[in-house]
């Protein structure tokens, strides 16, 4: 005990000294993450993700997270450590994930994750949400045999919904506005909910319709399901942090907005290297040499390094590629980029200015 | 005997012998229970200490105001009424209600499949003795989170629905429910019948209930099984020879001489897997049960509130626990055997 105070007593003195001697350097000097330096240190990423949603992140059959949201957890480490392989994935449920992330025990969440007022603010789960990575609206699976398409059809009837969701509650709210009486059947994961609604459980499930869209790639017969036209609510998702760490959450923030640019400037996981280049040598291209790194210091100012955009887009490419990739026409999934392309072709994402 | 040699009376006489405080037995006792009762107190303080610093640090401190908010989500089966609009503690204490119902319903049943075959493996049919030892050592050896996950899957959703459900007397068994025979409109006895395609009955159980109830009879039947062959096997032989020597049949035996005699081993025995089978049957969330943990999951989701939400889980399921204790140490306080 009073060896612990003495050791504890010249630690302190021993930082006051060193606050002071550093105190009066740069007030520029890239702000402190505690995650990132904590990331740094450990020499990987805890990213969490779903690990079963397919398109987004699923674990592909030699063992490697494959998915949307488990790029994009390659593209931060690919910024934060120069290696997009050096993730640890975290496989966490919708009821978890945010325990595990204010614990400390994710760095981030790259799930699916609605950004809600109550989940943002500080007097409710106090997270701190980045921009909207993925706009999506709560749809309704029904079997097409059951001749079901509308919600009021689903009167009486049991409906799956995974528990501790928005979802779940948006079904509430609709179902009270139209009056409607209904059976919830709440299950604690995707894993069983889908399993139970496919043998017939229940007469439809809900969640995210990309998420349906996604589930229903994997099942036995994916053509006897159809999504209802009625949408329950907008869902606009964002990769999640800890408001705890506002540099870390800048960090995540601006990894997103490089994808969006990256996508807007034509600069793509083939051509990044070239045009970096092609940039060194033309002192005219001013816009694209500031997002790439050659001129201005934005990677030190976040706390990363200069060519964080060039590493993030080599490592997985734009937004455009990232989407096609994993969601697009050519996947199981057949998604439409609907909302989320770019605000230059008539969509939503747009990333402010690299300067 | 060894002669005395006389006081020298020149000598004060000896002093009681009084030895040093740390080997006198009317004060270590006390020492070491003082140092004891010290170390619990200045452990639960640095836990809660600790506790308490770091949720200031976080900016979370406990606040229970949330309990008064409407949870905003549907609770299907709930047996007190329930809707959306109404508050937080209200869900739970609907999920409590669920859970003390599945509870009581699984003590009855493994109380029942326990005593049947721990009785069954004394049995003169050695078919049927060993049938118990098989059931008894397949499934207490496969986890219980397996086990009613196949119930659920395998057995329950397969169920065939409408016309082709299977029908015994006064019980009809569908992927949409388990419907059986009850007092219905009018205090009339009514069966389930089939109106329009859709099973109606007095009595209605979803199968996400069946699921539970018989994962939880089935895997705590075993153990209990296991406790009542115990508590039978200690009642002395002499016991089995004085009743068949009186004429008495195996079963007259067994009902009359040994069970009751039995019965306090068993009851120690079966508190543990009482209480065994109120903690186990917070694993419903795995079939789709809304019980008190999976409301208190989807709470602690929505409300952000999580040290407050395990606390609540924590006191009820100890006082669930408590209560059966408490009443099964009653029930072993009436069947010792009273010495004269």
């Amino acid at each position: 005990m009073g060896i612990n105070t003495i050791s504890r007593a010249a630690r302190l003195l021993l930082l006051a000294l060193l606050t002071g001697l550093v105190g009066c350097s740069s007030a520029n000097e890239a702000p402190g993450s505690p995650t990132m330096a904590k990331i740094r240190e450990r020499g990987r990423l805890v990213c969490a993700v779903d690990g079963a949603v397919p398109g987004f992140s699923t674990v592909a059959p030699g063992g490697a997270f494959v998915g949307i949201d488990a790029d994009f957890c390659r593209a931060v480490a690919a910024a934060v450590l120069g290696d997009p392989g050096k993730v640890e994935f975290r496989p966490v449920t919708a009821g978890e994930r945010f325990v595990a992330l204010n614990s400390g025990e994710v760095d981030l969440l790259s799930i699916s994750s609605t950004h809600t007022l109550s989940r943002d603010a500080p007097g409710g789960n106090a997270l701190s949400f980045g921009p909207v990575f993925f706009y999506d609206g709560q749809g309704v699976m029904v079997p097409l045999a059951s001749g079901i398409n509308s919600l009021r059809q689903l009167a009486g009837q049991p409906i799956c919904v995974e528990s501790g969701t928005n979802t779940e509650l948006n079904l509430a709210d609709r179902m009270r506005e139209l009056g409607l009486a209904y059976q919830p059947l709440r299950f604690q994961s995707g894993e069983q909910a889908y399993p139970a609604y496919e043998q017939g459980r229940c007469a439809a499930i809900t969640s995210d319709s990309s998420l349906l869209a996604a589930k229903r790639s994997g099942f036995k017969d994916p053509a006897a399901h159809v999504l209802l036209p009625d949408l329950l609510s907008k869902e606009p998702s964002a990769k999640v942090t800890v408001q705890a760490d506002p540099a870390w959450a800048d960090a995540v923030r601006w990894i997103t907005y490089t994808l969006f640019q990256a996508e807007e400037s034509g600069l793509t996981q083939a051509n990044v290297e070239a045009s970096r280049e092609a940039a060194r040598a033309d002192a005219s291209q001013a816009e694209r040499r500031r997002f790439l790194g050659i001129e201005g210091d934005f990677g030190r100012q976040l706390g990363l390094p200069a060519d964080f955009t060039v590493r993030v887009v080599k490592a997985v490419g734009n937004y455009g590629e990232l989407f096609e990739r994993h969601l697009g026409k050519a996947t199981p999934l057949g998604l439409e980029r609907g909302l989320n392309r770019l605000w230059t072709a008539g969509g939503l994402h747009i990333a402010p200015p690299f300067r | 005997m060894v002669p005395v040699p006389p006081a020298d009376p020149a000598l004060p006489p000896l002093p009681p012998p009084t030895p040093p405080w740390w080997r006198d037995r009317r004060v270590v006792p006390w020492v070491v229970q003082a140092v004891v009762g010290l170390l619990v107190l200045l452990l639960i303080a640095f836990l809660l200490g600790n506790l308490v610093r770091n949720l200031t640090a976080a900016g979370l401190l406990l606040s229970w105001r949330w309990l008064q908010q409407p949870a905003g989500f549907d609770i299907s089966e709930s047996v007190i009424p329930f809707n959306a609009q109404l508050p937080y503690w209200r869900a739970l204490a609907a999920g409590l209600v669920n859970t003390i119902r599945a509870v009581l319903v699984g003590l009855v049943g493994a109380t029942l499949m326990g005593t049947l075959v721990g009785m069954a493996s004394f049995s003169h049919n050695g078919l049927l003795r060993r049938l118990a030892r098989v059931y008894v050592e397949v499934v207490r050896n496969i986890p219980l989170l397996l086990q009613l996950v196949f119930w659920y899957f395998v057995v329950f959703l397969t169920l065939p629905n409408g016309v082709a459900a299977i029908q015994l007397p006064g019980v009809v068994l569908a992927k949409s429910g388990l419907y059986i025979a009850g007092l219905g409109e009018g205090l009339r006895w009514m069966g389930p019948t089939l109106v329009n395609g859709v099973w109606q009955a007095p009595v209605r159980l979803s199968v996400e209930f069946g699921a539970l109830i018989t994962g939880l009879i089935v895997y705590s039947g075993a153990f209990i099984a296991e406790v009542v062959r115990g508590g039978i096997a200690a009642v002395p032989k002499g016991q089995w020879e004085a009743a068949s020597s009186l004429g008495l049949s195996w079963f007259a035996t067994l009902r009359r001489i040994v069970l009751p005699q039995s019965l306090r081993v068993i009851v120690p025995g079966l508190n543990t897997q009482y209480i065994s089978l109120a903690k186990n049957s917070s694993l419903a969330v795995a079939v789709g049960y809304t019980d008190l943990y999976s409301v208190a999951e989807t709470t602690l989701n929505q409300t952000g509130r999580a040290v407050e939400v395990i606390l609540v889980l924590l006191a009820a399921y100890l006082t669930l626990d408590l209560l059966i204790s408490a009443l099964m140490n009653g029930l072993n306080h009436l069947v010792q055997i009273r010495e004269r």
